[in-house]
């Protein structure tokens, strides 16, 4: 049954599971030996955790954009402008934008000061200990959160997909998965892990430029024409007026203010895509990653627009929220409505292997701020050794990868785009101020990088607990109880401005000063690149 | 407890606070700042204009331009034109006035301080 089918018949996406199993497999398949490949060179710290900084930019570049790229990017936007039109345009202009603060402000110095983890730039001249500890917990929890998302993507992709409905079953399929991330993470390390993200990047852009071509072809090459389409099918020409989703009450539009400030300030304080900067050998080679991932980032954020509009036109918005998976499933829909079974099959593989290549990076990173910041630097003191150090990385991931697969049993089912941004939310307030406060701010102490970290992370998930998308609405995980005191479902508003000033009062208040030759040499490095950690030779 | 975030390297004995002090790592600092600052500014400033109008300007957004394309549309387009645009200017501005300079800070300290056999020499020399 090749061909173009005149409509989505949800129920024919069932007879495609076995198609769709069979390029999945292929992808694993040829991922594994290259994991297995790259895994031969594994053998100090730096070797695990940053690829032996052997990467160059554009190799680097492309792996970001992988790991940026996620299910949310993918599956999330194009699902959220296929319903509610421009304000799902409006996430990715937010996504994109914040490249500009972590190109300008933050990659190449982060790259000269730290060593493995966003730890390391945090505490290189103030007070190890507890900048460490705070630092290695907001990791974990912007990593933790950014799972949920990513599992929970899982669950919504594999109802779809492999028509697998009841929980068991698709439980089983999200333990396979996490499984299969166990086996990258630990075989490959940071090198494997890369290597996945770029063939994964490359599939995922060049399916999404096909999909972008085909459905432009449809309307002539003429935007204007599928928007037009957009509008008849939805019957509603707001669908191309910002305010469709946001714009009902003062409270959402406070409410898109709040994720556009979280999503702008979010990127660059993202722990997994800062140990990125780690691969590569220089800062110049930073710098051109950043680049690199701005611009495959942007021209796919161009390609999800048509993709949104796309899907908005030819499936149409009633179909894609009635079928399994919800407003996640735009994009396989719409493969399936342009290609059928085989574009809906590479398609479908492709988003898998996103969330695969996503969450080893996540896990990896999480896996690395717990062994080099809290294990060797704090309980340690220092002394450990690099062998036993990865030795506890290793069983890190482990774990971390049983509560991923336990989270994304219970997240299943939750907008992801949405999740995503409470990630970024966390990340802007917790890392954003301490990274930028410790790069420019010369008398910045200990005792504000710790009320700003603590402060911002405890602000940022407090207001989540009280806020709708915990309770008090129909659409809340717990809809039965109402304790949402806090009205915005984003907390960036608040607690971002709030560890902002944390830092700036704990600083202000603090007897103590700090090492002003630490704070000399952090400054020479940063911008210099003295005695930066070099590549790894073989 | 010492600082984990660096190993021994060529640049453990230098005199940092005597080479932040000088001309040339001034210069640097305030050609970098006065790149990254103002234009960090500017395009926050930007960024939260046009989120300000989708938000609460949503008939001037709404009106059409050409077609079925808005004015919002165009101004979205227009944060990805500006994006890439900054994107090649600070690469630019980096290559011609941050890069030679930190280069040659590095060169001086790093050259200085060991010679070819990795003993070390002298001190920062100025």
């Amino acid at each position: 049954m090749i061909g173009i089918p005149a409509a989505v018949d949800v129920a024919a996406l069932k007879d495609t599971t076995l198609l769709n199993m069979g390029i999945f497999a292929l992808f694993v398949a040829v991922t594994m030996v290259i994991v297995f490949r790259a895994s031969r060179n594994n053998k100090t710290a730096a070797d695990y955790y940053a690829a032996g900084r052997s990467f160059t930019g554009s190799q680097n570049g492309t792996a970001i954009a992988g790991d940026y790229l996620s299910a949310a990017s993918f599956l999330g936007i194009t699902g959220a402008i296929a319903i509610n039109g421009y304000d799902g345009f409006m996430y990715s202009i937010g996504f994109l934008v914040a490249w500009l603060v972590a190109l300008l402000l933050v990659a190449e110095l982060l790259r000269n000061t730290g060593k493995f983890t966003m730890a390391d730039v945090l505490s290189f001249r103030l007070k190890q200990r507890p900048v460490r500890i705070a630092a290695a917990i907001s990791t974990l929890a912007v990593c933790f959160f950014y799972l949920l998302a990513q599992m929970a993507g899982a669950g919504s992709l594999i109802s779809l997909l492999l028509g697998i409905s009841d929980w068991g079953g698709q439980a089983l399929v999200i333990v396979v998965v996490g499984a299969l991330m166990i086996m990258y993470v630990l075989i490959g390390g940071m090198k494997g892990t890369t290597w996945v993200q770029i063939i994964k990047a490359m599939l995922l852009i060049a399916g999404a430029a096909v999909m972008t071509l085909w459905v432009l072809a449809i309307y002539g090459f003429n935007l204007s024409n599928l928007l037009g389409a957009a509008v008849d099918t939805a019957n509603n020409p707001a669908v191309l007026n910002p305010g469709l989703q946001y714009g009902k009450s003062d409270t959402s539009k406070l409410d898109f203010m709040s994720l556009g400030l979280a999503l702008v300030l979010g990127t660059a304080a993202l722990p997994h895509v800062l140990m990125r900067f780690y691969t590569v050998p220089t800062a110049k080679e930073a710098r051109k990653s950043v680049v690199w991932s701005i611009w495959l980032i942007g021209i796919f954020y161009l390609f999800t627009l048509v993709l949104g509009y796309g899907a908005a036109a030819l499936v149409g918005a009633d179909t894609i929220k009635s079928a399994p998976g919800g407003v996640n499933s735009a994009a396989p829909l719409l493969a399936f409505h342009l290609g059928g079974p085989l574009l809906l099959g590479f398609i479908s593989a492709v988003a898998f292997a996103t969330i695969l290549a996503v969450v080893a990076g996540l896990t990896i990173t999480a896996a690395a701020s717990f062994a080099h910041d809290i294990y060797a630097n704090v309980i340690a003191k220092g002394k450990a050794d690099a062998g036993t150090e990865v030795k506890v990385a290793r069983r890190t991931v482990v774990v971390i990868g049983i509560l991923a697969i336990l989270g994304g049993i219970f997240a299943n089912g939750q907008n992801v785009a949405f999740l995503v941004a409470l990630a970024f939310a966390v990340a802007a307030s917790a890392n954003l101020p301490t990274i930028v406060y410790s790069l420019f701010w010369r008398k910045f102490t200990t005792q504000g990088a710790v009320w700003s970290m603590y402060g911002g992370l405890a602000a940022a998930i407090l207001l989540i607990v009280f806020s709708p998308v915990v309770s008090g609405a129909k659409t809340s995980m717990i809809p039965g109880a109402n304790f949402a005191f806090f009205p915005l479902s984003n907390p960036g508003i608040v607690s971002i401005p709030l560890a902002f000033f944390l830092g700036w009062l704990g600083t202000t208040l603090d007897r103590r000063r700090e090492d002003s030759a630490k704070q000399a040499e952090m400054e020479v490095r940063s911008l210099t690149g003295i005695g930066a950690e070099k590549a790894v030779d073989h | 407890m010492g600082n984990e975030a660096h190993t021994p390297d060529a640049a453990a004995s230098v005199d940092f606070e005597q080479v932040q002090s000088t001309g040339q790592f001034q210069e640097l600092r305030k050609r970098h700042r006065s790149f990254v600052f103002p234009m960090a500014v500017a395009f926050l400033l930007w960024y939260f204009a046009y989120v300000l109008l989708a938000d609460y300007a949503v008939g001037f957004m709404s009106t059409k331009v050409w077609g079925n394309i808005n004015i919002g549309l165009i101004l979205g387009l227009l944060q990805f034109v500006s994006t890439f645009a900054i994107t090649g200017w600070y690469v630019s501005y980096s290559n011609r006035r941050l890069d030679p300079i930190a280069a040659e800070i590095r060169n001086e300290i790093e050259g200085h301080e060991f010679d070819k056999h990795g003993n070390r020499v002298s001190g920062v020399e100025k």
